[in-house]
């Protein structure tokens, strides 16, 4: 498994005539875990989008290893091992716990849009599922409709379904929002066992997270970029910890 | 700090126990929070092979010795000949269980609402028509057995054509277009004479003379087979599709399509694929169709079929693979029965239709299934007797509703008609108070009582409901 670096360069963003992401340039080194921090309304999430494609670019461009991605629909930036979680859990609330993960695994296993595989004949796919499920602290609730697990069950089951398919990229949006403290601490656990070895992309607000997690963090605000680099120049920065630091210690 | 993030919380740990917990209360409470029917009627785990192989081929057992048997029990002994009512009822039946499982697979499975799902039927039946015409002719030697199947790629390739087109958009946009399309394919019937045979539609003759087994298809009792053959293997195609990974990915779709995209899947190829494989089904029933009357005209492809499609898998219940098949059984039975019983079987449909939407959004088998809990918990007895209670003044407004809706039929079309309203042999006077007053109080009174029976079972239920979601949130 290699991981490839994220690369983005000179992204723009508009929504009709207000400038969402303006000229972003970011590296994300290959196999390592980088944050994104900023206030409300920075972009985190939209950079987010534009990265996953579900949002296109205004300008500029975005590579993941060697692959030019932007412009591309989503499912093709997913089938380049480039996986995402959203903020706002977005599961298969009608489906089993089971299917959820299972379906995750689907593409990436070589199923594509088979009509003649019988799933519950395909003995290594329902493995890795279980196995999965077992990771996730799941395993007990397989047969549960989605929809029906507790928050933090669901926001497991966000992550177990972002990194099921192999990806060698993920991105996390907000992982532990609305999380308590020690859901918080079995999310972080997760997120580190799992990511190992992956190039990972996390927005978050919980700074004790941030620091804990990752190996480069990146501060944007107001669209821009203003600080990125390891989490001790990050802490000692000045700009930042007027723009956005300094307002939480205060 | 660090330390204190590396140990995990042991929350998950505890909660896998107390689920476990075998036989005790909270872990049977457990189980009523149970996923999607349509994704559970298989086990991944912990069951026998053997065992499997019993649960899943018993009910399609049933089903066939039932279909088989069902023509029997309507045999006139006395004259040694079949019912022809029964089997052409019976006949209707099997196809419409095809066309409304077809139906499902996008309503039900991928949360699509077509209109245009008659047209596909349609289509098979008319494409049926020409290649029954050729055969008899010495053009096509395909055996009668296998023309079903022949109807289903036509039903395929149109399917692909307009699937195209509709798959582009989901949900309301997606009914819409297909709204377009059946507009204009009932149009194109009436102009396009050379296929479609204008209004009067095309006929021909099902005694093509090739079969595999050397049968004539002259008899009724033979296309009935025909048709019990194909449905069973159209349906089970048809189940087999839920247990795949593309029907899997609608499932997905339907429920939250832009997810389906950043797990590798283009939603809309999920979208065209579900909707060419449902065409292909479709087909296959307006084959039978053909096959059956002789004769296609526009009304097999027109909107009134495909609203009869949404009417059977609604009524059935479109959130379970059997749901529509339940729906088509009691769809046609009314047509085939009530219709003969009376002129406004229609309005009976229609009010079946509102009343269900309204109070039982999930169908027969979602009524069903919301039982699914309270007997595993073992406390269905304690709905017994509000179910009892509620018997009588059902009955009566249903006596009175009826009633008033046969009263006001007989002084208008019955009229026109020169029929005579008659009960037990009785013929009533459809002019004086009296019929018109007992229906009156009938519907008002009984109203009045099921409405507080009513209440008296929803606060038995919700008691129930409510005792069970407590015991499975303090697991």
């Amino acid at each position: 498994m290699t991981a490839p670096p994220v690369t983005l360069r000179n992204v723009h963003k508009s929504f009709g005539p207000i400038e969402i992401i303006r000229g972003v340039s970011m590296d994300v080194a290959a196999g390592e875990r980088h944050a994104l921090i900023g206030p409300n309304g920075a972009g985190k999430t939209t950079l987010f989008n534009l990265i996953s494609g579900r949002f296109p670019i205004t300008s500029g461009e975005i590579r993941v290893g060697e692959n030019r991605i932007d412009g591309l629909p989503p499912h093709r930036i997913n089938r380049l091992g480039v996986s995402r979680s959203f903020q706002i859990t977005s599961i298969f609330h009608r489906l089993s716990v089971f299917e959820n993960i299972r379906c995750g695994l689907l593409w990436s296993s070589g199923y594509r849009y088979s009509f003649w595989h019988p799933l519950a004949r395909q003995r290594a796919l329902n493995e890795e599922t279980e196995r999965l499920l077992e990771e996730l602290n799941l395993a007990a609730r397989r047969d549960t409709m989605a929809g029906l697990l507790s928050y933090a069950e669901q926001r497991a089951l966000e992550i177990g379904m972002t990194i099921a398919g192999g990806a060698n990229v993920i991105l996390l949006d907000e992982p532990t929002a609305g999380m308590s403290h020690s859901e918080t601490e079995y999310a972080v656990a997760l997120i580190r066992r799992v990511t190992q070895g992956r190039t990972l992309v996390m927005v978050e607000h919980d700074m004790k997270v941030v620091f804990y997690l990752a190996d480069t963090i990146t501060v944007l605000v107001y669209g821009q970029i203003i600080a990125s680099g390891p989490p001790v120049e990050i802490r000692g920065n000045r700009a930042v910890q007027e723009a956005y630091l300094g307002a939480l210690a205060a | 700090m660090s330390e204190k993030l590396t140990s995990p919380a042991r929350a998950g740990e505890v909660e896998t126990r107390s689920v476990e917990g075998e036989g005790d209360r909270v872990g049977t409470y457990a189980k009523m929070l149970r996923a999607d029917p349509i994704t559970l009627t298989r086990r991944y785990a912990a069951t026998s092979p053997a065992r499997r192989a019993g649960e899943v081929l018993l009910p399609w057992l049933l089903a066939l010795a039932v279909a088989v048997v069902l023509p029997w029990l309507f045999y006139d002994f006395h004259h040694a000949r079949h019912s022809g009512f029964a089997l052409s009822m019976f006949s209707q039946m099997g196809m419409m269980i095809i066309f409304a499982l077809s139906f499902n697979m996008l309503m039900g499975q991928a949360g699509l609402l077509s209109f245009c799902h008659s047209v596909l039927f349609g289509f098979g039946g008319y494409s049926t028509v020409h290649f029954l015409d050729s055969a008899g002719a010495g053009n096509l030697p395909v055996p009668m057995e296998l023309m079903p199947l022949l109807a289903g790629f036509s039903g395929l390739g149109l399917a692909i054509a307009v699937g195209y087109v509709a798959s582009k958009q989901r949900s309301t946009a997606f009914a819409m277009i297909t709204l377009g399309i059946v507009q204009l394919v009932t149009t194109a019937a009436t102009m396009f004479h050379h296929f479609f045979g204008g209004e009067g539609g095309i006929k021909t003759d099902r005694e093509i003379g090739i079969s595999l087994f050397g049968l004539e298809y002259a008899k009724s009792i033979e296309v009935y087979y025909l048709i019990v053959a194909w449905m069973m293997i159209a349906a089970i195609a048809m189940y087999y599709h839920t247990g795949t990974p593309l029907g899997r990915m609608a499932n997905a779709c339907r429920d939250n399509h832009e997810r389906a995209q950043f797990v590798g899947y283009d939603p809309r190829m999920v979208r065209f694929l579900q909707f060419a494989l449902s065409g292909f089904f479709a087909g296959i029933g307006g084959g039978l169709f053909a096959i059956t009357y002789e004769i296609v005209t526009f009304d097999a492809v027109a909107a009134p079929l495909a609203a009869n499609a949404l009417l059977m898998a609604y009524i059935g219940g479109a959130t379970t693979f059997v749901g529509p098949v339940l729906g088509a059984v009691l769809i046609t039975a009314m047509q085939s029965g009530v219709s003969l019983m009376s002129n406004s079987w229609l309005i009976y449909v229609g009010v079946l239709f509102i009343a269900m939407v309204t109070f039982a959004p999930a169908g027969l088998t979602g009524i069903v299934l919301a039982h699914a809990p309270i007997a595993r918990a073992g406390m269905l007895r304690r709905l017994l007797v509000p179910y009892l209670r509620m018997v009588v003044p059902a009955l009566l407004v249903l006596l009175g509703f009826v009633g008033l809706v046969e009263l006001s039929s007989f002084l208008t079309i019955g009229a026109a008609q020169g029929k005579q309203l008659a009960l037990f042999g009785h013929s009533l006077a459809i002019t004086s108070t009296t019929p018109w007053l007992v229906s009156l109080i009938c519907l008002g009174g009984g109203g009045y009582w099921l409405s507080r029976e009513a209440t008296r079972f929803r606060s038995v239920w919700d008691d129930l409901s409510a005792g069970l979601r407590t015991a499975s949130a303090a697991r």
